[in-house]
């Protein structure tokens, strides 16, 4: 019999707030976390600002400690300890070096790529002829799996330990991967998440594929803008989101807090056939994602309350539009309500659908939907489609039942989650 | 230099390193690395890495390999101080 799964945990590290009372405060308010940054521009990017989640020394050291610290240049892994520790301690599960592993627990937690800073510094001493000098950091803090890694060593995890990685929809796919796991009675609770590295190696190659807005290098809080006539290009962003899913009876059991239940949902491709391609979506697997992940939640398209969309302000929102409301056969009045995280923290890659998962979480358990900002001049194609209400540029509150939230990453791959209020 | 001093030194470079707060006060020739200070193996290469820059010296594959305590420790920076 297939096991029901709840999410007892909540993590995150955005670039607008770091821990999750800071940050679903700025998500109700509005509140940007995109900032100049000064590094990019001595660089020459075209896009000068970005969204960073802001970690003194002082809260890197509860999350690692000093030995641990000595050398560390990898921002991602950093970010997603900060993520996924907060969310298992949210979820009142034990933390620290003392404890035994526990079978029952593992993690799904998705990375685009590892310590590119630290790979760097490693690139320069090979190239010095100086290998023998790298020590003994460069592995863990580099490889594809390294938050997994770190994140199991810490938390004592002793089942599934491992890192999923499918560009933009690696947090959503890494929710879905750990809900399957936990349906099927393979593990009581799993850490689901994803984090991305923030800075110039990994930002550089967006910004020579020219889909970064250059805009608004001296307006960075206006320069995201999903669903507005005038976004010209998405903001690079970094963080890490975390969410504990645990099977009903193991939370009941522990009387935890149940944040909110994961219905299912579905992944698939386009396979990068019609319109799809390497960086574009294929409509037709977009709708087919979203009709199965319905499907899959045994849920109907007119009882979805609110879609958390992808969304990232180029010039592919009106299509995603157009494709949900293909695929719900809703519009106008009738659409769902709909709000896009990125226009507050930029489009944070490998790290935006756990990070924005987080977020539809909060809204489904606190009864919100957050702001749209900077779509004050909705895009003309997106207003044909649906009720510009449906679009709510202030924090609304209202009690919602179904959300479906979905991303789409590079190589024509989907993934859409239906999340469900516990009752 | 005088083993004291070199003990000294040592004592300084592994004290990030190591696990045990009391085998390291007592730190002495027949300390043991791994299984007195429990320093990570892993961080024995950081170890060795740290001592090179302290004395200025390189220190060999051969050499690194069996530098798994202090007495083995002091043998090879003597020997690589003494060749300079």
């Amino acid at each position: 019999m297939n096991k029901r799964v709840v999410v007892t945990g909540l993590g995150v590290a955005a670039p607008n707030g770091v821990g999750i009372p800071a940050f679903a405060e700025a998500i109700k308010t509005g509140t940007s976390g995109i900032r100049h940054d000064n590094e990019l521009a001595a660089l020459q990017f075209s896009c000068q600002i970005a969204g960073k989640p802001e970690v003194s020394e002082s809260l890197q050291l509860q999350y690692l400690e000093a030995l641990e610290l000595r050398n560390f240049n990898s921002n991602g892994i950093l970010y997603g300890l900060i993520a996924g520790i907060d969310a298992w301690k949210d979820a009142q599960l034990p933390v620290g070096a003392d404890l035994d592993p526990d079978w029952d627990s593992g993690t799904i937690f998705g990375a685009g790529s590892a310590g590119v800073d630290k790979m760097r510094e490693a690139i320069y001493k090979v190239d010095a002829l100086q290998v023998r000098r790298l020590g003994s950091t460069v592995v863990p803090q580099t490889m594809a799996s390294g938050i997994s890694a770190w994140l199991g060593g810490k938390l004592a995890l002793a089942n599934q330990v491992t890192t999923n990685s499918s560009a933009c929809a690696t947090g959503a796919e890494s929710v879905l991967m750990a809900y399957e796991r936990i349906r099927n009675g393979y593990a009581k609770r799993m850490l689901a998440g994803s984090t991305s590295d923030a800075g110039p190696y990994i930002w550089g190659g967006f910004d020579g594929l020219k889909v970064c807005t250059f805009k608004h290098n001296d307006h960075p809080a206006a320069g995201s803008r999903p669903m507005s006539a005038s976004a010209g290009g998405f903001v690079p962003g970094s963080g890490a989101g975390a969410l504990v899913l645990e099977s009903l009876d193991s939370a009941l059991e522990r009387g935890a807090v149940i944040y909110a239940e994961v219905l299912g949902g579905h992944i698939n491709a386009g396979a990068q056939r019609g319109d799809g391609s390497m960086t574009a979506p294929n409509s037709t697997a977009v709708q087919r994602c979203i009709r199965e992940a319905i499907k899959a939640a045994g849920v109907a398209p007119q009882e979805i309350d609110a879609i958390n969309g992808h969304l990232t302000a180029t010039g592919k929102d009106a299509l995603e539009i157009e494709n949900w409301s293909i695929a719900l056969g809703r519009k106008g009045k009738d659409f769902p309500y709909i709000n896009a995280l990125k226009c507050m923290i930029g489009h944070c890659l490998s790290a935006s659908g756990s990070i924005e998962l987080v977020a539809a979480v909060l809204q489904l358990h606190e009864g919100f939907l957050f702001p749209n900002i900077n779509c004050e001049d909705l895009h003309p194609d997106i207003a044909a489609i649906i009720d510009p209400e449906k679009i709510p540029q202030e924090l609304l509150h209202k009690e919602l039942n179904l959300i479906a939230k979905a991303s789409f990453g590079f190589g024509d791959v989907n993934a859409c989650v239906i999340l469900k209020k516990y009752k | 230099m005088d083993k004291e001093t070199l003990i000294t030194q040592l004592k300084e470079i592994v004290k990030p390193y190591a696990k045990n707060e009391e085998a390291l006060l007592n730190i002495n020739e027949n300390t043991d690395f791994v299984n007195d200070l429990k320093i990570n193996s892993a961080n024995l290469v950081d170890v060795v890495l740290d001592v090179e820059e302290q004395f200025n010296i390189v220190i060999d594959n051969e050499s690194m390999e069996r530098m798994l305590n202090v007495k083995s420790a002091i043998e090879i920076i003597e020997a690589k101080l003494g060749a300079q």
